[in-house]
């Protein structure tokens, strides 16, 4: 078993397993975003819970913040051992005859989806450790008694160049997960009679997700 | 069918090589592309020039000698098929053509065309075999009953020739495909799953120790490979590997 990390096959495992779990944040991420469409008040309830709660907190998020590095960390590492297994290239390559751009251009796709992943972070996780564990202020409240949460995430979506600037990321992240919702099951041996039902899921999931953050993001901006 | 070829001319494995413009012009359709190269050659012969290397040898495809990289695909633009079995008709009078080596760290080109395939001896000398005792005693393999279904994959991995076009296609030169075939023949049968824990971790740890790349399952390697052998037999290994992991 220890060994297991150090093999090729070992790595793409523990990819697939870190790609997994970020999947799996992305729909929880997505359900809590939608709230915001339907209803402010049990958005600002949910945040407030999401944001306060000691599990989700201290235990949750750390877990999804090393899942995040451990996933970007590890790309590179194969990237860097994909390249050297070819220091010579070909003069005349025909890619497109026989893969996806998605599934060859992964390390860009992700590498666009970390770029945006500091801005979100700017925009909404900074100010939130700045509010609560630098001011000490944990009761998500506005100077008007109303919580904050809802406010602040209208506030960030009146900027034409973010609101394109988000967009423009989830586009990215929708082409990340073409390649990487079925490269994960591949990764971990999944590959049988349900192979093709769930690249059908995989493909719905990679356009679904990202389409309907698009359209809280466009909500918010043109309400 | 008068042609423009742009053929990678290297002396050996320690100088640098590049790209040659050879002209040439009575190309019938009908011929193989290692027809239409003996002919080139016949005419550097004739004209005092070096022929171009280039690895052959059944030419019917089933020996996996012939590797060349063929406008930027391994076996050249049409599928299931060696270059030995491509032939002119899939190109048009005019057409240029890029004929390169099969490029990977771990195939190293000796001269012009012709690449050091022996990495993927090494990683069948780590595990791709089964010990039998051949001392007269060796028991009938027709007497131990197979399921058809695991018969047919095992001989569908077992197609395998060994010629390295997926790795030569894979963006990152990875062997998974090669290495999961030869896995995956004896994994599935009686005989080769007394030695399948020790085989499927010596056999990637030797893959892994010749320079492959890793796979980052794009597919290229199954729709290059001749044999049409299938990204299944890669989960296959992966799978096989973790369960031997888990065991060692």
């Amino acid at each position: 078993m220890g060994g297991i990390f150090n093999s090729s096959v070992g790595r793409k495992f523990a990819m697939a397993l870190s790609a997994f779990f970020l999947m799996i944040f992305l729909v929880q991420h997505f359900a809590i975003n939608m709230l915001s469409v339907f209803s402010a008040d049990v958005f600002n309830d949910v945040s407030h819970f999401m944001g306060t709660n000691w599990v989700v907190q201290y235990i949750a998020q750390p877990i999804l913040i090393l899942g995040v590095l451990f996933h970007f960390a590890m790309g590179m590492v194969l990237e860097i051992r994909n390249r050297n297994a070819r220091s010579i290239g070909y003069v005349k390559y025909n890619g497109n005859a026989n893969s996806t751009w998605m599934s060859r251009n992964m390390i860009y796709t992700g590498a666009v989806i970390l770029l945006f992943l500091g801005l979100h972070f700017y925009d909404f996780w900074f100010p939130e450790i700045q509010i609560k564990f630098i001011d000490g202020d944990m009761s998500g409240l506005l100077a008007n008694g109303e919580y904050r949460y809802f406010d602040h995430l209208q506030h960030k979506f009146v900027d034409v160049w973010r609101v394109a600037l988000y967009c423009l990321a989830f586009v990215f992240l929708a082409l990340h997960l073409l390649h990487g919702f079925s490269s994960a099951f591949q990764s971990v041996g999944a590959n049988n009679k349900y192979t093709r039902g769930l690249r059908g899921f995989g493909k719905a999931y990679a356009i679904i997700i990202p389409l309907g953050f698009i359209f809280i993001a466009l909500y918010h901006h043109f309400n | 069918m008068k042609l423009t070829l742009k053929i990678w001319r290297q002396k050996n494995a320690d100088t640098k090589g590049k790209i040659v413009d050879y002209p040439i012009d009575g190309i019938d359709g009908d011929m193989s592309f290692l027809e239409m190269l003996d002919i080139l050659n016949e005419e550097l012969i004739n004209k005092g020039d070096e022929p171009v290397a280039f690895d052959h040898d059944c030419r019917e495809g089933i020996c996996g000698m012939c590797s060349l990289h063929i406008n930027g695909e391994p076996h050249g633009p049409d599928k299931g098929i060696t270059t030995c079995q491509l032939h002119m008709r899939m190109f048009k009078d005019g057409d240029t053509i890029f004929i390169e080596p099969f490029r990977a760290n771990a195939f190293p080109v000796i001269k012009d065309l012709v690449v050091d395939r022996s990495s993927f001896e090494r990683v069948q000398h780590a595990g791709g075999f089964i010990s039998v005792n051949t001392s007269g005693n060796t028991i009938d393999a027709n007497t131990i009953p197979i399921n058809k279904h695991d018969a047919d994959e095992a001989f569908e991995a077992a197609t395998c020739i060994g010629c390295g076009a997926c790795v030569a296609s894979c963006k990152n030169s990875s062997a998974m495909l090669f290495v999961a075939a030869k896995v995956s023949q004896f994994a599935l049968l009686p005989q080769g799953k007394v030695e399948a824990t020790e085989r499927v971790l010596n056999m990637v740890k030797q893959m892994d120790e010749e320079g492959f790349g890793n796979c980052t399952n794009t597919g290229a390697c199954e729709v290059e490979c001749p044999k049409g052998i299938s990204l299944e037999y890669i989960a296959r290994m992966n799978r096989e590997y973790l369960a031997a992991s888990l065991k060692g």
